[in-house]
């Protein structure tokens, strides 16, 4: 019985009305820079891990053999470690030797919490984003690079004029579920005090001692957050669609 | 006159251009012994490096050998790693595919609420949901008068199993709704009840088709492990930072992390490249 009462205590709705998050000024203040930090975080990785899929897919059509490989060991490590540890890695291996003198003489990390939290973030979700644009650049076809061979395009031309739209198009569906992913593990960053949703959240619940409403109030912010992306790429897939290419 | 004789005179011809060479195959590309050869030089590079540097301080100890100290904590660590991500996996895909079939049903409300859970754990954070389960469940449950403790680690591998679930159960999902109709139809016209067509039909061939996906979702969770360092689980990630900061030696830093990671990557490796094998076997046949 008494697991009963737990259950439904559990359940009960009434925290819904007394949320610091919305009563509270000083909490409203700190929650909203904590979720603007994530969304930086996550446009910011975004942006870079695109470009690096990018860039990485381009590469790995080209000619030389060595710089295939070396994407491909870039790809090969990054999708098979695990991202804390790539994280604490940059933070706390790399970060501690990227070490400049300050103003005031002493030591001073190179890059901050949030700049390595970027790079680890971008260098992770970019090697599957190599992946699936290079998944998206197989499947153009021959005939199409063909045809732009003969009507004279560089590689370059052909590769930013032609292949990359079309191949953007196929790879949308599996560089949606990637970039969902991406803001979800955005969240590591709690890991090396990045002030963003979580570590606030952290911090609002063992202050006020409310863990249960915060968490909830957690959960519905990053299930809205990544609505919010899912529903920005449907609408791009939408845009983008031509006649023959995705669904 | 053949018909592709040369023309006489010089014309100026658009000569067609070679766009790629031809396509390394997919393992070639992706790892092959030069890639193992370059990774095995950095890395040791990187271990041999530093303690040719040592040579000048004589009292400190070279970086491989502290290394090899450590390796058999950080060996139980990793053990402890493999064990939380298998018991996840077995919770998780136990209740993924049940909550899979649960999206299938033909009661409209037990399919939504499937849906929804699905949903809703497959698009809340890892971290979040171990959070979740390491604060929100109660150290020990009382039943029916005996106390079931519940340590931090069974919490873990609780909060692990919740996304691996959801994933489960979009997987189950897709294949059982790409099992062709002719199948069911013809399973209901030899008298087979729904649950006997699931049960005996249905859902022993989407083994073939889940299997790629749910290896892939066996390494991303073994690379969510180290997450439970964060909340208090002495995993292998904890271990390594209790061991940097024993030695306390700022040149240990980057080989040891490079250590950590290159366990996780020899574990994870060939469980993708055996993917990958299975992904190219059946895409072939549809």
């Amino acid at each position: 019985m008494e697991f009963a009462n737990t259950l439904i205590d559990w359940l009960r709705p009434d925290w819904f009305l007394n949320l610091v998050v919305i009563s509270d000024d000083y909490n409203r203040g700190r929650y909203l820079a904590g979720l603007w930090m994530t969304v930086k975080l996550s446009v910011l990785s975004i942006f870079f891990s695109l470009i690096i899929g990018i860039l990485g897919a381009a590469v790995q059509g080209a000619p030389s053999r060595a710089l295939r490989v070396l994407v491909g060991a870039f790809v090969a490590f990054f999708r098979n470690t695990p991202p804390l540890v790539q994280l604490y890695f940059f933070y706390f291996a790399i970060g501690t030797v990227l070490r400049i003198t300050g103003e005031n003489g002493l030591p001073q990390p190179l890059v901050s919490n949030f700049g390595w939290a970027v790079i680890a973030l971008s260098l992770f979700a970019g090697a599957l984003n190599v992946e699936i644009f290079r998944a998206g650049v197989e499947a153009v076809p021959r005939s199409t690079v063909e045809a732009a061979e003969a009507l004279g395009y560089t590689r370059l031309q052909i590769y930013r004029d032609i292949v990359l739209p079309l191949a953007i198009r196929i790879s949308l569906p599996a560089l949606g579920t990637n970039l969902v992913n991406l803001v979800k593990t955005t969240t590591l960053a709690y890991a090396i005090a990045v002030p963003e949703l979580l570590y606030i959240s952290a911090q609002i619940w063992s202050e006020d001692l409310n863990v249960r409403e915060m968490m909830n109030v957690l959960l519905v912010s990053y299930v809205g957050l990544v609505a919010i992306l899912v529903w920005v790429l449907h609408r791009w897939e939408k845009t983008l669609r031509i006649p023959g290419y995705g669904e | 006159m053949r018909p592709n004789a040369p023309v006489r005179g010089h014309m100026a011809v658009l000569h067609p251009m070679r766009i790629r060479s031809d396509a390394l195959p997919l393992a070639d590309r992706m790892f092959n012994v030069w890639t193992a050869a370059a990774l095995v030089l950095a890395l040791a590079a990187v271990l041999i490096a530093p303690a040719f540097a040592q040579d000048a301080a004589p009292e400190k100890r070279s970086i491989i050998a502290i290394l090899l100290e450590w390796t058999p904590t950080l060996a139980g660590g990793f053990g402890f790693n493999v064990l939380i991500s298998i018991l996840s996996m077995a919770i998780g895909t136990i209740l993924g595919v049940g909550l899979g079939v649960l999206q299938v049903s033909p009661i409209r409300p037990i399919r939504s609420v499937a849906w929804l859970i699905t949903q809703f754990f497959r698009n809340s954070p890892w971290l979040v949901l171990l959070f979740y389960c390491i604060l929100l469940i109660p150290f020990q449950i009382e039943v029916f008068g005996t106390k079931i403790p519940f340590p931090g680690w069974i919490k873990a591998v609780i909060g692990l199993s919740l996304p691996v679930m959801a994933y489960m159960s979009e997987y189950i999902r897709g294949a059982i709704l790409s099992i062709p109709t002719g199948q069911w139809e013809s399973a209901e016209s030899l008298g087979f009840s729904r649950r006997q067509i699931m049960t005996g039909i249905i859902l022993p061939q989407t083994v073939k088709r889940v299997l790629p996906s749910w290896m892939n979702l066996y390494a991303v969770l073994t690379m969510a492990t180290p997450l439970v360092s964060i909340i208090g689980v002495s995993d292998v990630m904890a271990l390594t930072r209790a061991a940097l900061s024993a030695e306390g030696r700022v040149d240990l830093l980057i080989p040891m992390y490079l250590y950590i990671l290159s366990w996780f990557f020899i574990y994870c490796y060939p469980i993708s490249a055996v993917t990958r094998l299975l992904e190219r076997k059946y895409s072939v046949k549809l």
